[in-house]
Order: C-alpha cells, then sequence, then structure tokens
C-alpha cells in the first residue's frame, strides 16, 4: 500500500532522515513513535508529498509517488493534523465538503456525503451550519477525521490528531476511532509520541529515533522488545501499559 | 459665521472640487489595489522579493510630495495632464500599506490551516482564493484604509501642479491670506478622510475571520 525504499531527506545541511524502508500494509494502522525531531512527521508528510526525500523513493498503491500528479495524489489521502488544521472561514459544512467539491461532486451528493460523514464521526447534523471556533476542541478534532474521509481515500494520514485534548476526550475520540476503523478499513499511518496510544491503536509501532527507523514491532511485542530505546520508552511511561496493548496483531 | 456664508456661496465650487478630490483619490487607490495586492501576494510566497520591494515602496515614500510632483512634471505623456501626474503620484505613495498589509496578511495566516489546504490536496490558486486571500482580507482593507486616508490628505497638494482638488482653495487661501478660503479646502478633506476611515473600517470588520 505504502512503501518507503531507502528514503533519506537533509534540509539545510541536516539530516532529517536517513535510509528509511518501511511498508505499511493495506488496512493496518501504522503508528510512527518518536520524540520531537525523530522525523515521525517528515514520513508522514512523504507519503502525500508535502516533503520530497533527497534520495530514495516512495510507493503509494504501488506507484512511485513523484510518478503521479501530486493534487490527484494528495486528495486520494486523507490528512488529519494536530489542531484539525479547520479553515476557520468555513463552516464545519464547507469544510468537510471541500474535497468533494473541488473533485466535481454535484451540489446535492456533497451535502449528503457530509451528512453522512457527520454521523460517522459521531456528529449531529446541526453543527454543520457551525464554524470550527464555535466547537468544542474534541467536536473540531472529529470534524477534522470526516473531512479527510469525505472524498473516501484508501489512506488516512494522522499527525497527533489527538495530541491538544483533555485526557478523557481523548480516550473517547481512540476508541471511536478504532471502531470507525473496523468500518471503514483505511490503511493509516499515525504519528504520535505518545506509547499509551500507540500500544492502543496500533497493528504495528515503528519507532524513530534521530532521523532512523530502530525498530518496528506489534503493541505485544513492544511491551517485551529487549531493544534498548523500546524499553527506555516501556519505563518512561511505567505501569499499566499492559492493559493498553488490546490489539496486537491484526 | 463667516465660514458658513462662504460655504453657502461658493457651495457649487465645494462640490466641484471634492469631487475632483474624490476622482483623484479613487483613481489612485484603485490603481494602488491593481499593482500593491499581486505585488504583496507574490512577495509574501516568494519572501527573497520582500525587503527588496518593501524597501523601493518605502523609498517612494521618503519623497516629499511637492518634490515628486516636480520631478515627474517634465515626463512628456505624464506632464500633458495634471491629473494623470497627480493621479500617478497618488499611486505610488499608496502602494506601500497595500503592499506591507497583502504581505503580512497573507503571512499571517495560520502556517498549519495553509499545510492541511495544501495536504488535501488544493492547488496553489485554490490554496490563494479560497483560503489565504478571504483570512487575509481584513488585513488587506486595513492597508486600503490607511492608503485612502494619506491620499486624502495627499492629494490637497495636487493643486499646486494644478490638478484640481480641494487643495485649490488652500492654496487660493494661503495667497490670499484668507482663512476662510484655506478651511473651505481643509474642512471638506478632513471630512472626508474622516469619512474613508470610518467606512472602509466598518468593511474591515464586517471582513475580520472570526
Amino acid at each position: 500500500m505504502i512503501e518507503f525504499r531507502d528514503v533519506s531527506y537533509s534540509v539545510d545541511g541536516i539530516q532529517v532522515l536517513s535510509d528509511l524502508t518501511l511498508r505499511v500494509a493495506h488496512g493496518e494502522i501504522l503508528v510512527l513513535l518518536g520524540r520531537s525531531g525523530s522525523g515521525k512527521t517528515t514520513t508522514l508528510k512523504l507519503v502525500n508529498r508535502l516533503v520530497t526525500p533527497t534520495s530514495g523513493q516512495v510507493l503509494v498503491n504501488g506507484k512511485a509517488n513523484d510518478q503521479v500528479d501530486v493534487i490527484q495524489l494528495r486528495r486520494g489521502i486523507g490528512y488529519v493534523i494536530q489542531e484539525a488544521g479547520l479553515f476557520p472561514h468555513f463552516t464545519v459544512e464547507r469544510n468537510i465538503g471541500l474535497v468533494p467539491k473541488i473533485e466535481g461532486w454535484p451540489e446535492e451528493r456533497v451535502r449528503a456525503r457530509v451528512q453522512e460523514m457527520l454521523q460517522l464521526v459521531g456528529l449531529t447534523p446541526d453543527l454543520a451550519s457551525r464554524y470550527p471556533h464555535q466547537l468544542s476542541g474534541g467536536q473540531r478534532q472529529r470534524v477534522g477525521v470526516a473531512r479527510a474521509l469525505a472524498a473516501d481515500p484508501a489512506i488516512l494520514l494522522m499527525d497527533e490528531p489527538f495530541g491538544a485534548l483533555d485526557p478523557l476526550t481523548r480516550d473517547e475520540l481512540q476508541r471511536e476511532f478504532l471502531l470507525l476503523q473496523q468500518r471503514v478499513h483505511k490503511t493509516v499511518v499515525f504519528v504520535t509520541h505518545d506509547l499509551r496510544e500507540a500500544l492502543r491503536l496500533a497493528s504495528r509501532i515503528s519507532l524513530m529515533e534521530a532521523g532512523k527507523l530502530v525498530t518496528v514491532l506489534t503493541p505485544q511485542e513492544f511491551l517485551k522488545s529487549s531493544d534498548p530505546w523500546a524499553s527506555a520508552y516501556v519505563h518512561a511511561f511505567g505501569d499499566g501499559l499492559e492493559s493498553a496493548a488490546n490489539r496486537g496483531t491484526s | 459665521m463667516n465660514l458658513l456664508r462662504f460655504f453657502v456661496q461658493n457651495h457649487t465650487q465645494v462640490l466641484d472640487l471634492t469631487g475632483e478630490h474624490l476622482r483623484l483619490v479613487g483613481w489612485s487607490t484603485f490603481f494602488a489595489m491593481l499593482i500593491g495586492i499581486p505585488l504583496g501576494i507574490l512577495i509574501a510566497h516568494r519572501t527573497q522579493l520582500g525587503r527588496p520591494v518593501l524597501t523601493a515602496a518605502n523609498i517612494i515614500q521618503t519623497i516629499p510630495g511637492i518634490a515628486l510632483f516636480g520631478f515627474l512634471l517634465p515626463v512628456p505623456w505624464l506632464g500633458e495632464s495634471a491629473e494623470r501626474l497627480a493621479i500617478l503620484a497618488l499611486t505610488l505613495y499608496a502602494l506601500l500599506p497595500i503592499i506591507r498589509n497583502t504581505y503580512d496578511g497573507i503571512r499571517g495566516v495560520d502556517a498549519a490551516v495553509v499545510e492541511a489546504g495544501r495536504g488535501m490536496g488544493l492547488t496553489e490558486s485554490q490554496l490563494l482564493f479560497q483560503v489565504e486571500l478571504p483570512l487575509a482580507l481584513s488585513v488587506i482593507i486595513s492597508g486600503v484604509r490607511i492608503a485612502v486616508v494619506i491620499s486624502v490628505g495627499l492629494a490637497t497638494i495636487a493643486a499646486f501642479i494644478g490638478a484640481g482638488g480641494l487643495g485649490e482653495f488652500i492654496f487660493r487661501g494661503v495667497a490670499m491670506v484668507d482663512n476662510r478660503v484655506i478651511l473651505a479646502g481643509a474642512i471638506p478633506a478632513a471630512i472626508l478622510a474622516l469619512l474613508a476611515d470610518f467606512g472602509i473600517g466598518w468593511i474591515e470588520k464586517q471582513l475580520r475571520p472570526r
């Protein structure tokens, strides 16, 4: 589905990413775990070409992603970022319906799709006419997910989507996201620095450090791993992680 | 009360000159927007051009008004019509606030929002017209407002080269040492500036993103 082949990226002489080789399987949630500056967000942006590799190749659906039209590539990939990145001057309806609309869907179909998406992410239809600043943080993030799914992309990129939420709302959205994924079966690349979140959501966890991929493990394997970086993470997050890893391989 | 009588007696001339004044300000603001807004957008995206363009606009701003009119007077096609010349000079002065505010407005749009749009597959022109410009609009309009208020004041100097406007009264009044005549130009000019400030300020407020 997505494949990184020997990808390196440097900017202004600084090596941000070195020799990344990684495959993301169809329908899995691959979590990129690492601290700030580890290169996880850069890795994510390589997929939709917000970042162009210095060397190496990124394949999306079996094709090198620099061989396809960048606009079409991006419209086929949902993108959710922290604080949702909603357009503040658009209503919820226009935010969610944006990609379908610029893809030329008839107005009626866009409207129906928006309603469908609102329901999918657990929002009531009356929110459609609100502006982002009139929503709670959790609602905004749901709209962000709805917007990313609106044109029914096969791939979903999520960059710390739940990072700015309070713990209770975050927990709720994580749980709902897993349920949602069971229905939509997207191929998801998910960036976080929160191990608990990674264990809970991931099919596999890719641990990154200083621009390098350290290891790729299932949540179960991650907890038992003898890898020094992985165990450092487990130690830093302390007890009670076992219960968080509720999925294992899938 | 003398002043009021002067206004009543000369009301047609006051209205005519106010009209001329508005024409000078209107056309020059129009041209300055036509040039300044695209230029501001350009330098907001190609920031290496930002400094030279803004510096050039700044330098123009430092040329004293009467000197600029004087410089432009011998230019062939321009010098033929005083109004043409006045409009050009006023356009040059109006550029800086418009370029500056367009640049600031676009640069001030939340980078995360722009990147989200780009990541969703908006083309650069869709990003500009649907995201950046709407979000920068109130800042751009505020630049236009500053430009208009400056122009209303500056346009009084246009009378110096015979381009008309309310400056006619002011120059005449100075020559005649008659305060009534000076005020007949200065008061309507001040009112115009205040109205423009207030009116465009109102528009700006309506356009401010929530």
